[in-house]
């Protein structure tokens, strides 16, 4: 899995979605399983997966997908 | 409504401006959101006009009570995002707030930028004190669960010191400290609740913990410990006894302005971040009284951009210590709350569970 299914994969996993609703353009709070519980639970799984610590700046730009992908690669996390 | 609260209120450091150069950042801010509920809250509108403000004193102000009685809105139905209610029990009417998305995410930035002045960016092994049961209902968004899921931003993997029944999970907390032992680590609890369930349950059955390197932010209400005679001094000095933290910060927020929060600097004073402001009024007269007398305390924030709580004039008494010259360094003005006002209800997030 390279990393960018990778990160959807963990969003998948975090938020409870199918796969297939992953997509860059997913935002935070647009969709019910993503709400701001679900959004601890998902940093979780993302610091776990990609093996990184992420601050709380990081937890409130985390508004997107393609925001996470941004981020994660400030912890040069490869994309 | 983002472009009614600039961004760039998140990039400044929140303590940093002065007293006057805050004023007039405040005063566009919240002379657009004023503007902003008179337009869009009847409510609102049949109180005030549009008059123009020269300071930041001569905002209007709501008495917060009035969000106990009135829904309060200044968005379109279909832009209500959650409603969030205060911890009211039997016998107190909970105090409903309007949020939209908007509003929302205001309130965890404004959190964050706060609270990372006092306790640095990097999030700590977190222990909660409460139980877990309070975040279980999604329905019924409370004040108190809300307060919980804001702090957790600042946790990893957050545990539990209580059960349901509020008594000490002990077995827990020990595994906590151990595993921890000399590393950073953020407590956070509803004051009344680490009181009489985490420090008294923990002086009781003679345990102490040793988390010589954690910071305790408590917050929710001083009103029950006056009651038993316990002072933020004997609160802190059992702090330092029982747990060894010599960190604790007490910080004091309401529902009403959730995000926009005044917390205890090292000196042991409340202080004002760039997103809000204190005011205090004579609670017969309601003028505006000079620093160091105490008074009925006014709250301004520019958090609420989904219902007209910019400005509320609270039932709390405190007083303003003084501006821009605080030992620990940070800008603005600094303060103390005294109680609340006689013959108000009890209210606050811990004082509502005994």
């Amino acid at each position: 899995m390279n990393n960018q299914e990778k990160l959807f994969q963990a969003f998948a996993s975090a938020l409870n979605i199918e796969l297939n609703q992953v997509s860059p353009e997913l935002t935070y709070n647009t969709i019910a399983e993503w709400d701001s519980t679900a959004h601890m639970i998902l940093i979780a799984e993302i610091e776990g997966v990609f093996d990184v610590m992420l601050d709380t700046d990081d937890i409130i730009d985390m508004s997107s997908v393609a925001k996470a992908q941004e981020i994660l690669t400030r912890y040069e996390v490869q994309f | 409504m983002s472009e009614l609260i600039p961004e760039d209120w998140f990039e400044m450091n929140p303590f940093a401006l002065n007293q006057a150069d805050k004023e007039i950042k405040m005063r566009q801010t919240l002379t657009s959101l004023h503007h902003h509920h008179l337009q869009h809250c009847e409510a609102y509108s049949n109180l005030f006009s549009d008059a123009s403000m020269d300071s930041l004193e001569d905002f209007p102000y709501l008495a917060v009570r009035l969000f106990k009685y009135l829904t309060l809105q200044s968005i379109p139905q279909e832009q209500v995002f959650k409603i969030l209610y205060s911890s009211g029990t039997t016998g107190q009417t909970p105090a409903k707030v309007i949020l939209d998305q908007d509003t929302s995410r205001r309130q965890s930035k404004v959190l964050v930028k706060v609270l990372q002045d006092f306790i640095g960016k990097k999030r700590m092994p977190m222990l909660i004190i409460d139980h877990p049961g309070v975040l279980k209902s999604k329905d019924s968004y409370s004040a108190r669960g809300a307060g919980i899921q804001g702090l957790s931003m600042f946790g990893r993997q957050p545990i539990y010191a209580l059960n349901e029944d509020m008594s000490l999970n002990i077995e827990v907390v020990q595994a906590f400290a151990e595993t921890h032992k000399n590393q950073p680590v953020l407590l956070f609890g509803f004051t009344f609740m680490v009181w009489q369930h985490f420090l008294q349950s923990l002086r009781k059955s003679e345990n102490a913990l040793n988390l010589n390197s954690g910071i305790l932010l408590h917050s929710g209400g001083w009103k029950k410990l006056e009651a038993q005679k316990v002072s933020n001094e004997e609160f802190k000095r059992v702090c330092r006894k029982t747990l060894n933290i010599e960190k604790v910060h007490n910080f004091y927020g309401m529902a009403e302005q959730v995000g926009s929060i005044f917390v205890e600097c090292e000196a042991g004073h409340l202080h004002a971040p760039i997103y809000a402001d204190v005011v205090v009024r004579d609670p017969q007269t309601l003028k505006v009284i000079d620093n160091n007398n105490p008074g009925l305390l006014q709250v301004l924030s520019i958090v609420p951009g989904s219902y007209p709580g910019n400005s509320l004039l609270t039932e709390d008494l405190g007083s303003v210590l003084g501006v821009d010259d605080c030992l620990c360094g940070r800008k603005g003005k600094y303060f103390q709350v005294l109680g609340r006002l006689p013959k108000t209800e009890v209210r606050g997030c811990s004082d509502t569970q005994a």
